[in-house]
């Protein structure tokens, strides 16, 4: 569950532990498979993010209470 | 009608004689501010005057700068006197320049070094206070006009690189009395209410007049005390405001802010490769050398078959009898052939085998066989041996000499 949650971030830094886990090259076997799947999965993961970010810009207005309201941000040029 | 043409030299005089011809500029007053001043060793000043939108040329030659009663220095304001002209050489125009007074100094090129002065002894600039940037930032808070190509680079560049990153624009007035306090209220509202992981704050180029609100102090004490990290992005390269001095990064323009903030996707993409290649690589290796393990242990029949090693002493026994009968079968062999072979010799040695092919052997009456002729009388009794029997014979003559036929 928490897996999917993942920011870029924290996937990569994730993938880089499991990366170097491997490479050490000192876990039995199993355990070895099981992060190889899990870094298979984030690389996946991140790439996807990667291919399907499509960026998002919002202009943000005093609301009511104070807090930020997001309005679309148009060309103003 | 035949077109007149003429040489560099013709149209810079006839430039030159243009502005000869007008009496205000042979006896000008202009006022400004000096920068790039420099005396040279033959004792002339040359410098510019500048105000924010124009910059003017200018010379004072050693004899009128003897005269000076100041010491004149890049970013004192200044009134000028002289004439202006053409210089042909470089085809340029400039003030020949008669006399300069200082006019206080220029208030905003003061202000900006006393704010400066005070702000790096109270250490709004030191180095410690100055926050990381994160990574792979999730919102990019911009503070700046919504109008204006610089917002549109910054989002251009950011969506260029780093599109996950969200963008919060907030918009404010970069310019005039209002923008200070516009842009202090930005910078405090975002870190309220934490609508970005880092703020970008800045503006396009513009006169030392049109920065002016990130040379205020209330902007740079706002930029100090924020909680997310600050990228100052204001202007041009070459100007440099309070807020480049106290931003966690500053950044030479707008658009080299979008590329300080965030990463740029394509060499994620390298690096996620490169990630890829090196778990597959040690995961490859790891089964690689696993499964030689196992082939070698394979190899070893001693551990399916804990009997095979009888078996195989068992075969080894057999063998050794194998080459036990076969050595001794060879000698027996051997000794039967030579036995053979002796047989064969010495019946073909036989006498007997000689007298069957139809000679015969001669012998005297005590037996010896005679070899010779000389060993026979007339009247000797021989007796005369065949193949298959014997005769007794008498010897009438004897002759010597062979086969005397």
């Amino acid at each position: 569950m928490a897996k999917n949650k993942l920011t870029f971030e924290q996937s990569l830094a994730r993938l880089d532990e499991i990366v170097r886990h491997l490479e050490k090259g000192d876990l039995p076997l199993s355990e070895s498979m099981a992060l190889f799947e899990e870094g298979t999965g984030l690389l996946s993961a991140c790439g996807k993010m990667l291919d399907e970010a499509e960026q998002k810009v919002v202009k943000l207005r005093k609301g009511p209470d104070r807090a930020p309201v997001e309005l679309p941000f148009e060309d103003e040029t | 009608m035949e077109r007149l043409t003429l040489t560099v030299t013709e149209l810079n005089e006839r430039i030159k004689g243009l502005l000869e011809l007008d009496p205000l500029l042979g006896d000008v007053c202009v006022r400004g501010e000096l920068s790039n001043y420099k005396i040279y060793p033959s004792g002339h000043h040359y410098f510019t005057l500048k105000d924010s939108e124009s910059s003017l040329s200018c010379v004072m030659f050693r004899s009128n700068a003897s005269k000076l009663r100041f010491r004149p220095e890049s970013g004192m304001g200044v009134t000028a006197f002289g004439r202006v002209t053409v210089y042909p050489r470089d085809g340029k125009y400039q003030l020949y320049c008669s006399a300069l007074i200082p006019e206080g100094t220029g208030d905003l090129q003061i202000a900006f070094e006393q704010l400066k002065e005070k702000l790096s002894k109270e250490g709004l600039f030191d180095e410690g206070h100055k926050k990381p940037l994160p990574r792979f930032p999730r919102r990019i808070a911009i503070i700046t006009s919504s109008a204006g190509a610089a917002v549109h680079d910054m989002i251009r560049i950011l969506g260029h690189r780093w599109p996950m990153a969200e963008v919060a624009l907030l918009p404010v007035r970069v310019q005039g009395a209002e923008a200070p306090p516009e842009i202090v209220g930005a910078i405090r509202y975002a870190n309220e209410f934490h609508v970005g992981d880092v703020i970008i704050t800045g503006r396009g180029g513009g006169s030392i007049e049109d920065l002016w609100a990130f040379n205020d102090e209330r902007v740079a004490r706002a930029i100090y005390e924020s909680e997310i990290p600050v990228i100052s992005a204001v202007g041009h390269e070459p100007d440099v405001t309070i807020a480049d001095y106290v931003a966690d990064r500053r950044a030479s323009t707008p658009s080299n802010a979008a590329e300080i903030a965030v990463p740029d996707w394509r060499e994620m993409e390298a690096l996620l490769q490169n990630l890829d290649a090196r778990a597959s690589q040690a995961v490859v290796g790891r089964l690689k050398r696993l499964s030689e393990r196992l082939e070698a242990l394979r190899a070893k029949r001693v551990l399916t078959d804990p009997a095979a090693h009888l078996d195989n002493r068992r075969i080894e026994l057999d063998r050794m009898r194998d080459r036990l009968l076969a050595a001794q079968e060879g000698v027996l062999a051997k000794g039967k052939q030579r036995y053979v072979g002796l047989a064969a010799s010495l019946d073909a040695m036989s006498p007997l085998r000689v007298l069957a092919r139809g000679y015969a052997i001669a012998e005297k009456a005590d037996g010896r066989a005679v070899r010779s002729v000389r060993d026979l009388a007339a009247g000797d009794r021989l007796r005369l041996r065949l193949a298959d029997g014997r005769a007794q014979v008498l010897v009438e003559t004897t002759a010597e000499g062979e086969n005397n036929g």
